[in-house]
């Protein structure tokens, strides 16, 4: 467990590998002492994950929108919102723009933060310290703070991506609006979402790697096995269950990236850049379609579901192994 | 076995490369909001803040509200992680150390719970406090965000409460300690460096929240500092010495927090020779 031990935050989890506690013969004395410990924590869980769950589910089978919410009418229409977002090509289009963003993101965090895992367990211990520093810095960066910093960087005036740009003979970016096209604008975001990405799954990883024992490259060594032979063989195996882990989370994480996809450009231009949480806040709160909003909301959960069920079987399977 | 000239210097070169990309835009930021308004407007980028001024946090610190934006956030934040350490030490005491019928259903309800797609719900948690009459209050906030950092809270300490050996809380029993006294007196101490590693998280989550209030609290007085930050260039247009200012003292606090408390608690953790 010691690379869950070394992070310090939420997303950082990487909790597959660890085993749980075992207690061993408890007296069983006082029969409701767990479940009183348990039950404020049980019990604001569900009054405000719980609740907000059921809401929302409720929501999304009426027809809601301004007129009702002032009235504060209830109107059920069944599943006729289901039925329209899913004869909508527009949502059809963003769930397919969410996906390729997620993947996109993740394909590059996970592979630039293996890559720079791997290279800190290769540095001197002082070279180490400096790059984690990095590290710990990028990671720290809170999200809108990070958010707006890039809004800087990316600035059309002034801006010293531009800058650079110009300078290395691409003189067309000298003024350029990031913001203004679709793609330009995912670029600024995925560059924001992989910087701070990237720290997380480097230093799990590279935490992953101090508890290979040296022997087994000796080892391989002497078994002929070359650079590569010796990862494939020696190192794979055992990074493999936190390359799981911090994919699956990454995975949640970028999938809900909703605070730097609004704040970088709320979704603009023309609503092109809008991902699936941002789309759904859009037409529930900002369209005031509360009762569509909330239909979408729930469909994003379903498909948040379908692409960690993989992961989420393996993790749930471990916690009932335990005995 | 030893490397070619190049085999020993190319991991040195690309992590300096690393870390120079990595720590680029918090240099930038503190950077630009020291530097005078003519340095940041140029057409060459001025690379330090060779004649540094606090004139742009000034600007910041006068913003309206400022003050009101630091106490909100703060009373959320330290009021969210604190229940929420409290709530989670009892729950995660349970986990660690009891047995029970329904254990591994409790485990899996707070795995699932930590996954929780908050930014999806804001249309459904906008609904239910609307009905309480409670837009523009500081009180669904702070409890939103203490259930919202309460399961990896639980699931952390869990950990820690695990590691710290059983036969100490058992001769403590011996000793004639109730189960409270033994808890408090010897597992509580024991647990001060995973308490700060957990409550650092909290920290960091409801410090940075930014979907929930931005649809519960549109009024002024009930916003929080990350509200404040992303409109802070769209009200003060383009001034980037101003907005960079701002983002640094939003920033500041976590950074330090995160490189004083992460060595603390990893050294706290690494000490304690935690089994896994």
């Amino acid at each position: 467990m010691s690379a869950s031990t070394t992070d310090v935050r939420p997303r950082k989890a990487v909790r597959p590998v660890k085993e749980a506690p075992r207690p061993a013969k408890e007296v069983r004395r006082r029969a409701y002492g767990p479940y009183l410990l348990l039950l404020p924590a049980l019990a604001v869980t569900a009054v405000f994950l719980g609740w907000p769950m059921v809401t929302n589910g409720l929501l999304s089978l009426q027809n809601l929108n301004m007129g009702q919410l002032i009235r504060h009418a209830t109107e059920w229409n069944g599943l006729d919102n289901y039925g329209e977002i899913l004869g909508n090509e527009e949502f059809w289009r963003v769930s397919l723009r969410s996906l390729l963003f997620t993947a996109a993101n993740v394909v590059l965090t996970m592979g630039i933060g293996t890559l720079i895992g791997l290279l800190l367990a290769r540095l001197g211990p002082r070279m180490r310290l400096t790059l984690l520093f990095g590290l710990v810095l990028a990671w720290a960066m809170p999200v809108i703070a990070a958010t707006t910093v890039y809004q800087w960087l990316f600035a059309q005036r002034f801006g010293v991506v531009n800058w650079v740009l110009d300078r290395l003979g691409w003189h067309g970016m000298a003024d350029f609006n990031w913001t203004g096209g679709q793609f330009s604008t995912f670029f600024v975001i995925t560059v924001l979402v992989v910087w701070q990405s990237v720290p997380f799954v480097a230093i799990n990883l590279y935490a992953a790697t101090t508890t290979i024992p040296r022997e087994l490259y000796e080892a391989a060594a002497l078994d002929g096995a070359g650079l590569w032979r010796s990862f494939t063989s020696v190192t794979l195996p055992f990074i493999r269950p936190f390359l799981y882990a911090t994919t699956f989370l990454e995975v949640i994480w970028i999938f809900k990236a909703f605070a730097q996809v609004f704040a970088i450009n709320e979704g603009g231009p023309e609503r092109l850049t809008e991902i699936l949480p941002v789309y759904a806040f859009i037409e529930g709160m900002g369209n005031q379609h509360y009762g569509m909003g909330a239909a979408i909301s729930l469909l994003t959960i379903l498909i948040l579901l379908a692409l960690t069920s993989y992961y989420l079987r393996i993790v749930l399977r471990q916690e009932e192994d335990e005995r | 076995m030893k490397r070619s000239l190049f085999g020993r210097l190319w991991p040195n070169a690309t992590a300096l490369a690393l870390t120079a990309g990595l720590l680029f835009p918090v240099y930038w930021m503190f950077s630009t909001a020291l530097k005078p308004t003519g340095d940041i407007i140029s057409e060459d980028p001025v690379w330090f803040p060779l004649s540094p001024t606090l004139e742009h946090f000034r600007t910041a610190v006068s913003a309206p509200n400022f003050w009101r934006y630091v106490g909100n956030s703060v009373t959320v934040t330290v009021l969210a992680v604190g229940m929420s350490l409290v709530i989670a030490l009892l729950a995660s005491f349970a986990i660690a150390r009891m047995r029970f019928k329904g254990r591994r259903g409790v485990i899996v309800t707070f795995m699932v719970a930590q996954m929780a797609p908050w930014e999806v719900m804001v249309i459904a948690i906008y609904m239910i406090v609307r009905d309480g009459d409670m837009l523009n209050s500081l009180l669904p906030l702070t409890f939103f965000y203490m259930v919202m950092v309460l399961p990896f809270t639980i699931l952390t300490l869990r950990g820690y409460i695990a590691a710290v050996p059983k036969e100490l809380e058992e001769s403590a029993m011996v000793d004639g300690c109730s189960r409270p006294q033994a808890f408090l007196r010897i597992i509580l101490p024991l647990l001060a460096p995973g308490l700060m590693a957990t409550s650092l998280f909290g920290f960091i989550t409801a410090w940075n929240e930014f979907p929930l209030v931005l649809i519960l609290n549109k009024q002024a007085e009930a916003q929080t500092l990350p509200l404040w930050l992303s409109g802070f260039q769209t009200n003060f247009g383009d001034d980037w010495g101003a907005t960079m200012a701002a983002a640094s003292l939003f920033a500041l606090p976590i950074l330090i927090l995160f490189l004083f408390l992460q060595r603390k608690a990893v050294g706290g953790l690494t000490s304690g020779a935690v089994k896994g």
